[in-house]
């Protein structure tokens, strides 16, 4: 086993990791940024080291200085968990040639997945369902015509190197073809430097459920269970749960033997996921695997009692897989939030600053994973991903109970964050049927929500309290701004102030 | 102690006294009995009569926000005694102050110096975590000045321009 893990990463992710080494009796190796020096990863870690500048080319994506961290430290093995260098298949071969072990998948099948038509091509050979349409790139607007006429609009035109929406377009019709198709392409070129572009069919309101796989380094591979991740908002997650309640045990065997397949096909080992596109007659499609280790795993950990971390490290250490895909028992529900720090009230708008005040939720089927803390200031430079707070129950609606009532205990003041759109998700009519699609989110953000007034009852309790607070003073303050400064010119005078300097003014009298 | 509070636009007016450490309190002349616990910096528990309530305070850029389970409200508190709260309350005339919301780095200024701005016409453009978000002008007026230029970061509640 390894005695060192570095962990190439920031936030949630490297506390959740540092927390499996110690659990594993291993040192953790935390590198920060400029701007990382008072993260939470840093305070949980044995050691920790400096590595250049807040942009992320210069620090967290800089492999070289990664990997001399690797030397300095000792470490044995590398983490890089989700986003950053995880799917970076230079990393992983760099790894190798540097003799320190990357913990996931190799540079090979990581290239197998990397790019969507060769993924599709591998698929096919395998016997993989995936969706109707090219398995190469489109060579002429003539043979776009043909398939697109021949699978039947609407088509979707794809970047073979994409992501992240980049150098996608939905074509209704066959009159729009050809200007899509420009569009994509020279969309594909300037994002990824790469104007390869393929056809499929366009998959109206599917959803999109994956599948988590685990593979050892002696050819035993299994899978996990699916997470319905269907809740997005700008091709990012939202709200994810596991098992997807549309799911029956045989739809899940199916989709469990393909995504091994798929797993096998690409000679992978370690943990993977496989997303699948569900039309609405529960057809599934392959759509991509994600060579790393998934923020929402936590869904999958609580529903099947396993510890994707912990694995992940037994399996890079050469272990086998300690259960066989008949032991795996799926009970319970989990569903999983992801806290942003942004302003619901301004577009989802990010919403740096300084937490001046959190309050955190505890109590039966509630686990966060945060890599906040109060008097922090969450850096502007990344991800706004601050935490995950998952809810699990016996069933789904006891699962939705106890992530209501968590919510309604959690508080993260001085900065915005989307917690109150989870209220909003949560008592959807919509979502506690189940009924779900990758449409959700967004038809539901235009829904006017008619404001309800405000309870006069808490209006009451809220002047009251904003009096209570200003005869209180600096003493009632937290780690805010102190409502009392000597800087009498100060710019922005705070409401305690003009009251303690009318208190002056009478004691002078 | 006597407070004019406005709570979300509406004035309330509160007598607040602690004898012998027990709160008494009037709302707008009404005596309201009044249980209040610091539970610790920022967070009161608050009990009307049986009532129980736990209430956060947030404090930034010199505002405060009341929080009453997962409804917020922002909240103004003067003295009545004192002349500044008085002209605090009277508003829109004279310079207003251009400030920024959170930290995060201008990348376009919009507007030069001396020229005419309606309200809500885009002054300044800062970026903070990869997204780019506009800064309208809050009144009609002249762009008096601009205090950042392209490329420099910003704190939140940094002023960064003033129209007249």
């Amino acid at each position: 086993m390894f005695k060192k893990i570095l962990i190439a990463n920031r936030g949630e992710i490297a506390v959740r990791v540092i927390r499996a080494c110690h659990e594993m009796g291993i040192a953790a190796v935390a590198v920060y940024s400029d701007v990382d020096r008072a993260s939470l990863h840093v305070r949980k870690a044995d050691d920790a080291y400096p590595i250049g500048a807040a942009a992320a080319s210069e620090s967290y994506l800089n492999i070289q200085k990664i990997l001399d961290v690797a030397a300095r430290s000792g470490a044995d093995a590398i983490h890089p968990g989700y986003g950053f260098l995880s799917e970076n298949a230079k990393f992983a071969r760099a790894c190798v040639d540097a003799g320190v072990k990357s913990i996931g998948p190799t540079a090979a099948a990581m290239d197998a997945m990397g790019s969507k038509t060769r993924a599709r091509q591998a698929m096919e050979r395998a016997g993989v369902p995936y969706v109707p349409g090219t398995s190469r790139g489109l060579e002429s607007f003539e043979q776009a015509e043909e398939v697109a006429a021949r699978i039947g609009y609407p088509v979707m035109l794809k970047a073979a190197a994409g992501g992240g929406g980049k150098g996608m377009r939905l074509v209704h019709a066959p009159a729009e073809l050809k200007s899509s198709l420009e569009g994509a392409r020279s969309e594909a070129e300037r994002s990824f430097g790469d104007s390869e572009v393929y056809i499929e069919k366009a998959i109206l309101n599917p959803r999109h459920i994956e599948m988590q796989v685990l593979a050892d380094e002696h050819g035993n591979t299994v899978y996990l269970g699916e997470r319905e991740c269907s809740l997005q908002r700008r091709h990012q997650k939202v709200v994810e749960e596991a098992p997807s309640p549309i799911v029956d045990p045989e739809m899940r065997r199916k989709m469990g033997e393909v995504a091994v397949r798929v797993a096998k096909a690409a000679g992978y080992t370690n943990a993977g996921t496989v997303e699948f596109l569900v039309d609405q007659q529960k057809n599934f499609y392959f759509l991509e695997m994600n060579t790393r280790l998934q923020v929402e795993h936590p869904v999958t950990e609580l529903i099947t009692g396993l510890d994707l971390v912990h694995l992940q490290i037994r399996i890079a250490a050469g272990e086998r897989l300690p259960f066989t895909q008949d032991q795996v028992v799926i009970r319970g529900h989990a569903i999983e939030c992801r806290i942003y720090a942004e302003d619901p009230d301004n577009n989802y708008f990010p919403s740096p600053g300084k937490i001046t005040l959190l309050l955190l939720p505890s109590g039966p089927g509630i686990r966060l994973d945060s890599g906040m803390y109060e008097g922090w200031t969450v850096p502007m430079d990344y991800d706004p991903l601050l935490a995950k707070l998952i809810g699990y129950g016996t069933d789904r609606d006891q699962a939705i109970s106890r992530l209501t009532r968590a919510l309604n205990e959690y508080f993260v003041g001085g900065i915005k964050t989307n917690l109150s759109l989870f209220r909003h998700i949560l008592s959807d009519p919509d979502f506690r049927a189940a009924k779900m699609d990758t449409g959700f989110l967004d038809r539901l953000l235009k829904q006017k929500k008619a404001e309800a007034p405000a309870d006069p009852k808490a209006i009451e309790v809220a002047t009251i309290a904003a009096g209570i607070f200003t005869v209180l003073g600096a003493s009632a303050a937290g780690a805010g701004e102190r409502p009392v400064g000597n800087d009498s010119s100060a710019t922005k005078p705070t409401v305690a102030s003009n009251w303690l300097r009318t208190a002056r003014k009478e004691a002078m009298r | 102690m006597t407070y004019d509070i406005t709570i979300d636009g509406k004035h309330y007016r509160l007598d607040l006294n602690r004898p012998e450490g027990r709160w008494s309190c009037r709302l707008d002349g009404r005596e309201v009995e009044v249980d209040a616990v610091l539970a610790r910096p920022d967070v009161l528990s608050i009990r009307l009569g049986n009532q129980a309530y736990e209430v956060k305070c947030e404090r930034v850029s010199g505002e405060m926000h009341l929080w009453v389970g997962s409804a917020r409200f922002a909240a103004e508190v003067r003295d009545p005694r004192s002349l500044r709260g008085r002209v605090r309350a009277a508003d829109d005339r004279g310079p207003k102050k251009l400030t920024a919301s959170m930290p995060g780095k201008i990348v376009r200024v919009l507007v030069s110096q001396g020229s005419e701005v309606e309200a809500g016409a885009g002054v300044l453009v800062v970026e903070a975590m990869k997204m780019q978000n506009e800064l309208k002008s809050p009144k009609k007026g002249t762009i008096q000045k601009i205090l950042v230029s392209e490329g420099a970061a910003v704190n939140a509640g940094d002023v960064l321009a003033i129209v007249e």
